[in-house]
């Protein structure tokens, strides 16, 4: 699993329809085990960015290449999605079973994981993130932190290989924030975190950029 | 299993609850006998009261399908010809239109009660896996999964929405601006709502979704079970033995 690149936008344009270019000619690479964060005025372009490496939106123009394979259909982003953890910025869009419990469990069980061991991985990953207990409570009725760490908990529960979140700390109290920095402190990990917090983004990854006019800078 | 029956609070496999509703429905709705109709609702209640999940939402559900009821026995009593029992006013009721009116509401409410207290209370997903099992197409499931989602998603807009009117000193009253604004809320929720559900596909899609729905826990037919089988099929027996005397 020695990937140099695991994630490589050549030459990316992009604009919802009816609207003039968000993204121009971008390029991007995430390597095996870097830390990338992305900061940025709102409407920058960074979710639209994501939503392009997950395949949920195809861009113009440009080549979107995942862990060495160019990837253009709907078919060739299912490994995509199952190797890479997504945070949605926005938890009720991620959200939509009756229970916290089969919440955890979609991710697993969608690829073929064993039900006695989906059990396991759902009590560790709720354990993970504090939500312990919150099995047979529905996800719409959990307060707005304990969606975002249900939502988080959603993804920790697929391994992935590779995390892409947007705004993860948003509206976490100061004991979650340091139980999550804790995880994404653990090394290995290769991830992009978009956030507004520079000094959150200074401490967890190594390389931050900021998209203007349409293309990706790093913030030296 | 056990978390199904806590949550639920009820005991019946939900492929055994669903075949009996399919087919309790058919012959009631097909049916044309009052008796049919009347031992319809009995029945109908009876089981509710054995399966004594939550009457109080029951009854609730079964207040506006009887809203709809109500304005039948409005027309169809004063539009059907026959001999006449009664006039009010002008109107005259008659005694074929009147029956005719009853028919419906036994039926109707036979038919929700049936399927209120057997389907909406073991959760969406619990339906979901018993349509699986009882091998209907995963694409048909689907359709119905989003659209319980859209349904429920617009319903918790809409308070949002509400909310957001409220605290911005919203008032109705008669007057272009409450129907403007009404005219709004509704663009704004069908809008929401759609984008919503997209949103929600994306979501199932990152997490490997790919058209098939796998659940944690298993349905085993138990000991309730077989007790609920015989009841049901019994009562469809009953059912259809009234309907065919009639017809004989
Ligand atoms: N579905 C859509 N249709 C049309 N325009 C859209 C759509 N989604 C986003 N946009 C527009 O594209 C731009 C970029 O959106 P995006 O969500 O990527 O911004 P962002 O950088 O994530 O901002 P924020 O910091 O507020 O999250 C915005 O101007 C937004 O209005
Ligand atoms: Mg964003």
């Amino acid at each position: 699993m020695e990937q140099i690149n695991l994630i490589n936008l050549k030459g990316v344009c992009f604009g919802y329809p009816q609207r003039p270019d968000l993204l121009s000619d971008l390029d991007f690479t995430l390597n095996f085990q870097e830390r990338v964060g992305i900061i940025g005025p709102n409407g920058c372009g960074k979710t639209t960015l994501l939503y392009i490496i997950m395949g949920l939106i195809k861009p113009r123009r440009g080549e979107v290449e995942i862990f060495g394979k160019t990837r253009r259909e709907e078919g060739d982003f299912k490994e995509v999605r199952k190797k890479i953890g997504f945070l949605f910025q926005n938890s009720d869009d991620q959200l939509f079973c009756p229970s916290v419990k089969e919440e955890v469990a979609f991710g697993p069980l969608n690829f073929g994981v064993n039900k006695e061991m989906v059990q396991k991985i759902v009590a560790d990953t709720l354990a993970r993130v504090g939500l312990s207990g919150f099995e047979p409570r529905t996800p719409y009725s959990l307060s707005g932190g304990e969606k975002r760490r249900l939502a988080l908990a959603t993804i920790f529960a697929m391994n992935p290989e590779v995390l892409l979140l947007d705004e993860p700390t948003i509206g976490l109290d100061e004991e979650t924030v340091i139980r999550i920095k804790e995880i994404l402190k653990s090394p290995g990990l290769s991830y992009i975190i978009v956030s507004q917090n520079r000094l959150f983004l200074k401490e967890l990854t190594d390389i931050q950029y900021t998209i203007n006019n349409g293309k990706i800078k790093r913030i030296e | 299993m056990k978390e199904f029956e806590l949550r639920s609070g009820r005991l019946i496999d939900p492929r055994v609850s669903i075949i009996y509703t399919l087919i309790f429905s058919i012959i009631i709705a097909l049916s044309s006998n009052m008796l049919v109709a009347v031992v319809g609702l009995i029945s109908s209640i009876i089981l509710t009261i054995l399966i004594a999940i939550n009457i109080a939402m029951i009854l609730r559900r079964l207040l506006i399908v009887n809203i709809f009821i109500l304005i039948l026995w409005l027309i169809l009593p004063f539009s059907t010809p026959g001999p006449i029992i009664f006039s009010i006013g002008g109107l005259k009721a008659s005694m074929s239109g009147v029956s005719y009116a009853l028919l419906i509401s036994l039926k109707s409410n036979a038919i929700v009660i049936t399927a209120i207290s057997l389907l909406s209370s073991g959760g969406i997903f619990n339906l979901v896996r018993a349509l699986s099992d009882l091998r209907i197409p995963d694409k048909l499931i689907y359709i119905f999964f989003l659209f319980y989602r859209y349904t429920y998603v617009l319903f918790s807009e809409y308070e949002t929405i509400k909310q957001g009117l409220k605290i911005r000193g919203f008032e109705p009253k008669t007057s272009f601006h409450t129907y403007r604004t009404y005219g709004y809320v509704l663009g704004a929720l069908l809008l929401k709502g759609y984008e919503r559900s997209e949103k929600i596909h994306r979501a199932m899609l990152c997490r490997g979704f790919e058209g098939k729905y796998r659940l944690l826990d298993h349905f085993r037919i138990g000991p309730n079970d077989l007790i609920a089988i015989f009841m049901m099929a019994l009562n469809i027996i009953i059912l259809l033995l009234l309907q065919w005397n009639r017809l004989i």
